[in-house]
């Protein structure tokens, strides 16, 4: 009977958890037992004099760096609003769950924080695919979503509980292209994309449509796949129909290569992309290469807007690192829903809901946010450049 | 005559009103986060029973199996959203519409098993060719290309994923799809078909030599157990109503092998194994939130259960890994 016994003993620690993770959540003096609590439009009950909030991120997985930087900002924009008596006149909780980057793991964590935690709202992801996975969850319990950096069009199309705090994909490219016609001239583009990620191909077809309308010509396309590590055979294409510009939408890994590969190939070409070449490792591994190429992001640590010079001195005193783009997403997405909630006046979910959609010219740390009617934001973009080995700003481009 | 079915009579109508029972009484019992939990172990236990045809009982070493999840899956997900649902819209609120769906949704699990047991029948064929490691090459081969192939088409959503599937498919039927899967493999196991499984592993040339067509039954266990695995995937997808290329990568198809291989190749084993390996990561995040500790430990608190288990079953899972190794001595 003993080879059974490993098993049924595995078996009993995971359904024992369960159990216990049954009963309602940790904190002792919770009210009503959560089992059977996901009935459609139930309001959320007050956890003992404490506002719940739930996050699910990657963690741990492939982009792991990107949820724990958002984690880490959540953490401190819950710790600052507390010190200032919380919201509502109650200190606010964050659960924080981890997803490993996968879309049925973002499932379980959403049904968990929405069901066991009794969260008045959640916040995730950053990988469109887990918000995505997460979306229609949230919006089956009606309990408001709020994704802090899913830049995907499709994932606030999913229902009217589900909104973003950062621009679309659409935006970025749109942005990318006006500025490398309005201030580059630019008459001439490639592109070259990443046919694994959906971001990528997103940027890329508005970025295409956008700078042809106009007037600029796009020569050629070619494409890669991500953990590819040479790009020689497309690059030396592009060398020979010598465009102005290079529009890369990548993420900092492929695309530090691209560049070192380009300059050695004595490719002249501006290089273009988007916010994922928002990352310390992009100058580490392009080096020199790197001099030069502009990318559209949420925010500059260099912006001289006090709330952003504030947000970058606390990050970096209590974590001991510069903050990156998705932690001001993830830091203004905290501040949004502590500025709903207190707007909606009570613990409610729909209430809450209702208050996210009338947030209007929100001071935030990546810009003046405002919901639209799309429950998606409209906010302005930077431009950044790589000079001398840092990110340094360029300009601020207003939506439309 | 009828003394000889009467148990076995017994046996389903007690099957049958345990499941109905649950089927009303969960819901109640329990929300939505446990159902969905409860959800991914049937799926699994579907998958991993049906990987346990091919690895442990016809010994050809899969590591691709996610890769017929995602056949069925996408497949019927894609049905669903193009023509399902508009099939289905005039019945909306009628007292019909139960019904409708579940028989939709049956007739869906069997075009989106066939749609994967064409894909097992793909991979079986090189599989006559191929033993051990190389076919454990292969296998992951074929996975990846599915995946790829799902990441590039763009009608399923690409590397955006599939979203709006409708959520056709519940605890109730998803359980029932498992003690369907678990008796038709049990009985399969104990079958001519599967004895002649167990004598391939045991040793192909013998099997042979005994006038079994080796070619056709270890193609035969790729397609079934394919087909199951595509039921599974088709369960899932209209559970989720969101699916990925990245719920279906090499790490599923690992985390099956690792059910397998946990369980022993022994049917029942493999069934608590499926259940334990689903339930753990789930039960740990309590661990966490007890523990209050400023990193995420579920993970290494899983990995080393995981050690620990296959520590203490080293014997069956070398028995499960090496054909003909049995009773501890080493086959000379």
């Amino acid at each position: 009977m003993c080879r059974s016994g490993v098993l049924t003993a595995l078996c009993g620690v995971g359904v024992g958890a369960l159990l216990l993770a049954g009963c309602p959540g940790p904190q002792p003096d919770t009210e009503s037992p959560s089992a059977g609590a996901g009935a459609k439009g139930e309001p959320a009950p007050a956890a003992g004099g404490k506002i719940v909030l739930g996050s699910y991120m990657c963690n741990t997985g492939p982009f792991a760096t990107f949820g724990q930087s958002s984690t880490k900002a959540m953490e401190m924009a819950v710790e600052e609003l507390n010190a200032k008596g919380g919201v509502l006149g109650k200190p606010i909780e964050l659960i924080v769950e981890d997803d490993q980057c996968k879309p049925e793991e973002a499932a379980n964590a959403a049904q968990k924080l929405i069901q066991q935690d009794n969260v008045l709202c959640v916040l995730g992801e950053v990988a469109s695919s887990n918000s995505l996975a997460a979306a229609p969850i949230c919006q089956d319990a009606q309990t408001p979503m709020v994704t802090p950096s899913s830049t995907n069009p499709a994932v606030t199309q999913t229902g009217d509980y589900i909104f973003r705090i950062c621009f679309t994909d659409d935006f970025q490219g749109v942005v990318m292209s006006k500025y490398a016609v309005e201030e580059l001239k630019a008459k001439t583009a490639v592109v070259f994309s990443d046919v694994a990620s959906d971001y990528s191909k997103g940027l890329s077809k508005v970025f295409r449509e956008t700078f042809t309308a106009a007037g600029g010509e796009i020569l050629g396309e070619e494409s890669y796949n991500q953990s590819d590590r040479d790009f020689r055979a497309q690059l030396t294409k592009f060398k020979g129909l010598s465009p102005d510009v290079v529009y890369v939408p990548g993420y900092y890994g492929e695309v530090a290569l691209i560049l070192s590969q380009a300059r050695q190939l004595g490719l002249k070409a501006v290089f273009l992309g988007g916010d994922g070449f928002d990352s310390p490792k992009l100058v580490e591994i392009a080096g020199k290469a790197a001099e030069g190429a502009l990318f559209s992001n949420h925010y500059s640590k260099d912006d001289p807007n006090p709330v952003v010079q504030q947000f970058v001195a606390s990050f970096q005193a209590k974590y001991n690192e510069a903050p990156d783009a998705l932690a001001a997403c993830a830091y203004d997405a905290v501040r949004i829903v502590a500025q709903a909630i207190e707007t909606a006046g009570v613990e409610d979910r729909t209430a809450l809901r209702d208050a996210l959609a009338g947030i209007t010219d929100f001071d935030g740390v990546t810009g003046k946010i405002t919901i639209d009617e799309n429950r998606n934001a409209r906010k302005s973009a930077t431009i950044l450049t790589i000079k001398g080995g840092k990110q340094t700003f360029v300009k601020t481009m207003a939506p439309e | 005559m009828w003394a000889h079915y009467l148990p076995r009579l017994v046996l389903y109508v007690a099957i049958g009103s345990v499941l109905v029972g649950l089927d009303v009484g969960l819901p109640r019992l329990l929300n939505a986060y446990l159902v969905q939990i409860l959800v991914f172990v049937a799926c699994n236990i579907v998958l991993a029973t049906s990987l346990n045809l091919i690895n442990g009982i016809a010994g050809q070493f899969s590591i691709g199996h996610a890769g017929f999840m995602a056949i069925g899956a996408y497949a019927t997900a894609w049905l669903s959203t193009t023509h399902g649902q508009r099939l289905l819209a005039p019945y909306e609120g009628q007292r019909l519409e139960p019904l409708l769906i579940v028989a939709y949704l049956v007739v869906l699990m069997f075009l989106g098993g066939l749609a994967a047991a064409l894909g097992g029948l793909l991979i079986g064929l090189p599989s006559l060719r191929l033993r051990g490691d190389y076919l454990a090459i292969a296998t992951l081969g074929f996975g990846e290309i599915i995946r790829v192939l799902l990441l590039n088409l763009e009608p399923v959503g690409g590397a955006t994923g599939l979203r709006g599937i409708p959520q056709y498919s519940s605890l109730f039927l998803v359980l029932v799809a498992a003690v369907v899967t678990v008796a038709a493999l049990h009985n399969l196991g104990n079958s001519v078909h599967g004895r002649s499984l167990l004598a391939i592993r045991e040793d192909e040339t013998a099997a042979e030599a005994l006038g079994i067509d080796c070619a056709h039954y270890k193609t035969s266990a790729f397609v079934i157990g394919a087909f199951f695995a595509g039921v599974a995937g088709c369960l899932y997808a209209h559970y989720t109503q969101f699916i990925h290329p990245r719920s279906f990568d090499f790490m599923k198809s690992i985390e099956l092998v690792l059910i397998v291989v946990l369980g022993g190749g022994n049917l029942r084993s493999v069934i608590l194994a499926a259940v334990a390996i689903t339930l753990l990561p789930e039960g740990l995040r309590l661990v966490k939130g007890a523990l209050h500790l400023p990193f995420d430990p579920r993970m290494a608190i899983y990995s080393a259960l995981l050690i620990a288990a296959m520590l203490v079953r080293r014997e069956r899972v070398l028995q499960a890994v090496l054909p003909g190794r049995k009773g501890g001595g080493l086959r000379e």
